[in-house]
């Protein structure tokens, strides 16, 4: 089996996916290439054949010309899989790709036993196990799930590629995250509240918590969607990556999204009703208790310390 | 202005799943049923669009059985114009590519200027169905979106990348969009409204008259993960817990030190 392995490249830099898409090709038993719109002068430490086009040229945004990109090298080279990572940049390119390819495309894939990939179901509570019908097949692999060691220190072999990538839509430049001035990847205690928070007023509970452990306050993405809580404070994937020295999880039920950014803290506590809810595998400690009757008491013999 | 907007019933995420009998889905009794969240924020967009170019026509697409017809009527009621029911009462054992398919079938000939879509469901979470349609209408597609506005022919919007950085993209109409949670803020149906939406127009179509292309992969089966967290679970009154979970700190952590 041959696969071609989609390296990321963000606002002048490599992205540190590719590593996992390495992972991915060796616990697949395959031999791989890679492409890259991005850098000769930022490549990965990838041992084999690197396709490099311009990101200069193709734009970082740019889905025609990256798709046909990934094509000709996909022509050129007949791989039987392109593997991207389940990223704002592979899971937007994916489907383009399999659709020009007429293959089929699995999504986030957590493992492949016997050839057969899982992924995810219903917020990961569940796993579902695919069969794919086609010759060819595109994949997106869930971030954390693959993962060397360490970074490899290869160099590859680069071969350039020409273009002109034109495409349909105009990419306009970044818009960097607002930090406010706050770092919540220095904080030694971070109390993080989740959907089961219920209401807004109770986010002064979280933060009250927080203060009493001398840490600061955190959110999952529903909460900061519903705009109780600033964005800088939320932590996982679109948010901020944390590895405080105690993480508090208060009504999160642990999406993927969440557990990606604070699952390496160095001692989880989770607090939730459900205790099925998938943050419970992350979990150093589950409180099962209504965290409004919980957490004030909690806070109130903390403070008495 | 033409829009169209595609929507997808699910189970509540917080609900016990069980595994149905064949083992490749999810028992679907028992369940309360709502619109996809990704979805809601694509409604709510469409309608904003609707309201703010006025000479607007806005379709809300669901596929599934009799039973999605109650969520399309949220989308009826939140300010979609009319709304197309693909009859399937096997939705769930299609892929990504035969759904996009059967929209893009059903939306071929209708010239629309917009497609919105949630930019996964959250259960199957594919990430593709709206990414597809646009291949399949040969229109630009951008997905993952948390920003949307519109003059004149040209949309502007932000894609959200990951760490909180955003992509800003402009592209011209005809275009397709998948939307991002936190998009907008979903407004809440008013009653008057919920009445005048049952008036609307709701069109069945069977399934059989859109299916056209032909599956690519399929569910093997689904179960529930390995758990591999041994993680200690404290339960009982809330003043014993608080105080176990002193002692655990104390003892496994320096913060309270």
């Amino acid at each position: 089996m041959k696969l071609l392995l989609v390296a990321e490249y963000r606002d002048g830099k490599l992205l540190a996916c590719c590593n996992e898409l390495m992972d991915f090709s060796d616990k697949m038993g395959a031999e791989s290439v890679m492409c890259l719109v991005g850098s000769e002068n930022d490549l990965p430490g990838y041992s084999g054949t690197l396709y490099l086009a311009d990101a200069k040229i193709y734009g970082e945004y740019n889905p025609d010309g990256h798709k046909q990109f990934i094509l000709d090298v996909v022509e050129k080279e007949q791989v039987d899989m392109v593997a991207f990572s389940h990223s704002s940049y592979g899971w937007d390119l994916a489907p383009r790709v399999a659709f020009a390819l007429k293959a089929a495309q699995v999504s986030e894939i957590v493992e492949v036993v016997d050839e057969i990939p899982a992924v995810p179901l219903c917020n990961a509570k569940l796993r579902r196990d695919v069969l794919v019908k086609t010759k060819q097949s595109v994949v997106t692999i869930q971030a954390g799930a693959f993962g060397l060691p360490e970074d490899p220190v290869g160099t590859p072999v680069v071969e350039k590629v020409e273009g002109n990538g034109e495409g349909r839509v105009e990419f306009t430049g970044y818009e960097q995250a607002e930090s406010g001035g706050l770092d919540l990847g220095k904080a030694q205690v971070i109390v993080s509240g989740g959907r089961g928070i219920g209401k807004p007023e109770n986010v002064e509970m979280i933060a009250n918590l927080a203060k009493a452990l001398g840490g600061e306050y955190g959110a999952s993405r529903p909460v900061v969607d519903s705009e109780w809580v600033e964005h800088n404070r939320q932590v996982g994937t679109t948010g901020q990556t944390v590895t405080p020295k105690l993480y508090v999880a208060c009504g999160i039920s642990g999406a993927i999204q969440h557990l990606a950014g604070m699952k390496k803290s160095e001692f989880i506590v989770a607090v939730n009703t459900d205790r099925d809810a998938p943050i419970a595998e992350a979990a150093d400690v589950l409180v099962v208790a209504d965290l409004k009757e919980f957490i004030p008491l909690f806070t109130e013999k903390i403070q008495a310390l | 202005m033409k829009i169209l907007v595609c929507i997808k019933q699910v189970p509540d995420m917080e609900s016990k799943f069980k595994v149905d009998s064949d083992g490749t889905w999810y028992e679907k009794s028992d369940l309360v049923w709502r619109m996809n969240e990704y979805d809601e924020y694509a409604v709510e967009q469409a309608v904003q669009l609707k309201e703010q170019v006025k000479d607007a026509d806005l379709t809300v697409l669901c596929i599934g059985g009799d039973q999605v017809k109650e969520t399309m009527k949220k989308a009826l009621a939140m300010g979609c114009d009319r709304g197309v029911h693909i009859a399937d009462d096997d939705s769930n054992s299609k892929e990504p590519y035969e759904k996009a398919g059967i929209i893009a079938e059903y939306a071929r000939d209708k010239s629309f200027d917009l497609v919105f879509t949630g930019m996964q469901s959250q259960d199957k979470g594919s990430a593709q169905v709206g990414l597809l349609i646009a291949e399949f209408l040969d229109m630009p597609g951008v997905s993952t979106i948390v920003d949307f506005s519109y003059s004149d022919g040209v949309v502007s919007v932000k894609r959200e990348l990951e760490g909180g950085m955003k992509a800003c993209v402009t592209a011209r109409t005809p275009l397709t969009v998948t939307c991002q949670l936190g998009l907008n803020t979903v407004r809440y149906p008013t009653l008057p409204n919920i009445m005048k939406a049952k008036r609307k127009e709701l069109l069945s179509i069977p399934v059989e008259d859109l299916l056209k292309v032909e599956s690519r992969q399929e569910t093997a089966r689904i179960y529930f993960p390995e758990k591999k967290g041994t993680g200690l679970i404290l339960e009982g009154g809330v003043a014993e817990l608080a105080d176990k979970l002193i002692g655990i700190l104390k003892e496994k952590t320096t913060v309270l030190t």
